[in-house]
């Protein structure tokens, strides 16, 4: 007898869950089984059981209440809009049962896949994708190694990210606001920014634009509209919403468009940034490189959705999943969320699944928490620029010959920028001062005076190539 | 319990009430027009005029499409429209970090975080932040959500990091903040001390209607980020004749708002009346105050201070923010440097107590009129 009333008073609660709750049917076919009674634990309520009815009527007087004249209605004006109701209790799965698709063009060896959709590139384009991925990576090769030798205090590479890197950004006008974190300097690079003038942001020295302030790869271009880097993971996601707004407002053919990696998509100025987005319906591209790894940190340890796409939805955001490591689709994909944007006013997520082949920075040793062979394959086997190479060949646009002029180019211009930032003197020591404030306040000024008063007396402590 | 009927029942004096007082501000001139305004209306005003002069400024927070929680915005998106001032979610960092986007670009953005409380979570994005967006932050309480990230590491450190090739000079973040009799935890906070702690913003405080639309006017269109904090309690309170037109107050310029020659008293916000009431008594005992409105905070006027100072031998710092490492120990050890020779008593401070801002026990955690009496005859009397 308990036994009986205890299903039955979970059927009571049931019953009221279901004629007033609307719970998500896990099926379309269930649905239009809505005015039959559901089966499996509920089907007590079929039985002629005295207690049974008694819930049925309780659960008619209730379903009367505050709902519309027609009785067999299973729709409701909650604010927010109208919404169905479904007699069956279910619940959202938590992941779809297959994991988004990632959207290539290119198959791992370069080949262009039959019916790839894609948007076509010039030769020239081309061209200069497939080169300045390359200048990317020997930049990259060159600078870590200066810091390994202690000419530089820091740096981070982008390997295994250059076609992110460098396709996102030919797919953009140089009138979209870039965002970034501190993983994309092939946008700058995509846009002019010179091998000297990276350098010279390593180096801190007197023609850095940042006027040595920063930590090496903290670059900033007014010119080039790219906004500094500043290392603090995720912030910069609103500020290229408030930035996208400000070009909806304008008028301008242009979009925001920042980037962010795995680890980024935790924090919480991501949802932050999302919901506004979707709220103000500003012109923002939001582009994940999901590499798998936020310094030690994996992606499972990150995040249990199925990676970063599936969170757009969450926020009414459109969103696409690439194969980052794909020149062709990165473009393609970029192009076509930059078009939707500017046009409909409105924010798209791009998760670009790619591979953080080098170590977060050379304050980073990865082998201590993944395998070298792990690393190996994946800059070997599934490089991008090999990929990239091979279509570009495939096209007559490439050769063994262009591709060892270019590489000794790049190798001569980059000792040489090396050589020069290196031996270009540190800025003025009164830009220490400076830019705090548009004017410095008086504690800024006396400060300065104290400062250089101890550089007087004991010249010693400070290093000597800081101008006074 | 007469302290907190007179918490209550405090009002702004009538100009001219008090005679060597000058709690009202002296800014316009008698000619001009003027209006008897509240706090909420002037800053309301100020808002409108900022938003006519520039085409390119933009209001919004939490609630503020409808006037906002404290009035303040009334009448904003029906005049400048839906796309200029608007209703963000709810979210600090997301208003402030948004704001931030915006002042980058060039705007003028102000920003409301409904209480100075919730700034926290937009603190990391004011560091990074541009200058001149202002955010309607309701409660200084809220504001601290935005403090974390957005104000402290993004907007303050903007234009230094970018070697002045970007700023958020548009960005001004707006909040009320301190006591208003039942406000509890987290509808009474000061937290004036943190920002004045990152170099890179500005904070500013005004302590009166004509104030607070001139001091506003100021930090709208500073070229800086400006935090910008609002006695809550004086919403409604404060009352006085506000000039109509379009004024500025400049910014870190301390104001000697009642003269004296036995102590200086140096405070912001609502505290000031309350100290005045001091001084008041005060002079009933033969003891002559000097109280300075300091206004802005960071960059803060020093040198004001420190002539005061000079002249008078003493000093008596109130704020209601907790005394342990509250804005007044600045002020205090800067005076100290400064004034040592010249100082008869030790700096006083009588300022909240270290505890979350209580309830039940809001009159006992406040720097009352008779705190402040007390601290200055032993101060006269050392």
């Amino acid at each position: 007898m308990a036994q009986h009333l205890k299903s039955s008073s979970k059927s009571i609660l049931l019953n009221i869950l279901r004629h007033n709750i609307g719970f998500s049917s896990p099926s379309h076919a269930s649905r239009h089984l809505r005015h039959n009674l559901p089966h499996g634990p509920l089907t007590t309520r079929l039985s002629p059981n005295p207690i049974t009815r008694y819930c049925n009527t309780m659960v008619d007087t209730l379903s009367s209440i505050g709902s519309h004249e027609d009785t067999n209605s299973q729709v409701m004006d909650f604010p927010g809009g109208k919404v169905a109701f479904t007699p069956e209790i279910h619940f959202i799965s938590e992941s779809n049962e297959e994991r988004v698709p990632c959207y290539r063009v290119l198959d791992d060896n370069g080949q262009q896949l039959t019916n790839s959709q894609f948007v076509p590139v010039s030769k020239e384009i081309a061209v200069k994708m497939y080169s300045d991925m390359v200048t990317l990576q020997m930049m990259d090769n060159i600078f870590y190694e200066a810091q390994r030798q202690g000419r530089l205090s820091f740096y981070a590479t982008a390997f295994g990210e250059e076609a992110i890197n460098i396709a996102s950004a030919a797919a953009l006008s140089p009138d979209d606001v870039i965002f970034p974190q501190y993983r994309e300097p092939g946008v700058l690079l995509w846009r002019g920014f010179t091998l000297q003038e990276f350098a010279n942001q390593c180096f801190g020295n007197k023609s850095d634009y940042g006027k040595g302030r920063q930590m090496p790869v903290h670059y900033g271009s007014n010119k080039l509209n790219y906004f500094t880097v500043s290392a603090t993971i995720a912030t910069q996601l609103p500020n290229a919403v408030g930035a996208a707004y400000s070009l909806k407002m304008d008028e301008k053919d242009a979009c925001a468009v920042t980037f962010f990696g795995d680890g980024g998509s935790s924090e919480g100025d991501f949802h932050a940034a999302l919901n506004f987005a979707a709220v103000m319906e500003a012109p923002v591209l939001f582009i994940c490189r999901n590499n798998g790894w936020a310094i030690s940190t994996p992606t499972s340890d990150q995040f249990r959705s199925d990676g970063v796409v599936v969170k757009g939805r969450a926020y009414g955001i459109r969103s696409i999943r690439v194969d980052g490591n794909d020149a062709l689709a990165m473009y393609s994909a970029v192009h076509e969320a930059r078009e939707m944007a500017i046009r409909e006013h409105r924010p798209i997520l791009i998760e670009a699944l790619t591979y953080r082949v080098g170590h977060h920075s050379t304050s980073d040793d990865s082998t201590r928490y993944r395998s070298a062979d792990e690393i190996e394959w994946w800059n070997k086997a599934r490089n991008p620029l090999s990929r990239f190479r091979t279509w570009v060949e495939s096209n007559g646009w490439w050769s063994d010959e262009a591709e060892s002029d270019l590489r000794s180019k790049i190798k001569k211009e980059m000792l040489e920028a090396i050589r020069v930032a290196e031996k270009t003197e540190k800025p003025n020591l009164n830009h220490m001062f400076s830019d705090v404030y548009d004017v410095p306040p008086l504690n800024l000024r006396e400060q300065e005076l104290l400062v250089r008063q101890a550089i007087k007396s004991h010249p010693q402590d400070y290093p000597s190539d800081v101008p006074l | 319990m007469a302290s907190l009927l007179g918490r209550f029942c405090r009002k702004l004096v009538v100009p001219g009430s008090a005679h060597g007082s000058r709690m009202i501000s002296t800014t316009a001139c008698d000619s001009e027009a003027v209006k008897s305004l509240n706090l909420y209306s002037a800053i309301n005003q100020a808002l409108h005029i900022a938003l006519e002069t520039d085409p390119r400024s933009y209001v919004f927070g939490e609630d503020v499409g409808f006037g906002g929680v404290f009035r303040c915005t009334t009448g904003l998106a029906e005049r400048f429209g839906k796309n200029r001032v608007f209703n963000t979610p709810l979210c600090e960092q997301g208003i402030v970090g948004f704001g931030i986007g915006l002042a980058a670009m060039g705007n003028r953005a102000v920003v409301e975080i409904q209480f100075a409380d919730y700034i926290y979570p937009a603190f990391d994005q004011v560091k990074r932040v541009f200058p001149t967006l202002e955010f309607d932050f309701s409660t200084a309480e809220f504001l601290i959500r935005g403090f974390n990230s957005q104000i402290v590491n993004e907007a303050a450190k903007f234009r230094y990091r970018s070697g002045n090739q970007f700023n958020c000079g548009g960005l001004t973040i707006r909040a009320p903040y301190g006591a208003v009799g039942h406000g509890g935890h987290y509808h009474s906070q000061s937290p004036e001390a943190f920002f004045c702690h990152v170099p890179g913003i500005k904070v500013v405080i005004p302590r009166s209607p004509r104030e607070a639309k001139g001091l506003l006017l100021s930090s709208i269109r500073d070229p800086n980020p400006v935090v910008f904090f609002e006695p809550k309690w004086l919403y409604r309170q404060a009352v006085e004749e506000v000039p109509e037109h379009d004024y500025m107050i400049p910014l870190s310029q301390a104001e000697v708002i009642r003269e004296g020659n036995d102590i200086t008293l140096v405070g912001w916000g609502a505290q000031l009346t309350v100290m005045e009431q001091a001084c008041l008594d005060a002079e009933k005992e033969g003891i002559s105050c000097e109280l300075i409105d300091l206004k802005t905070l960071l960059p803060w006027d020093k040198e004001t201070v420190e002539a005061s100072v000079k002249k008078t031998g003493r000093l008596l710092i109130s704020h209601e923010a907790p005394v342990t490492g509250g804005f007044g120990a600045e002020i205090s050890a800067t005076i100290l440097e400064r004034c040592f020779l010249k100082l008869e008593a030790p700096v006083s401070r009588v300022c909240g107590l270290d505890t979350p801002f209580p309830l039940v026990f809001e009159p006992f955690y406040m720097p009352t009129k008779n705190k402040i009496l007390d601290a200055i005859k032993s101060t006269v009397n050392y």
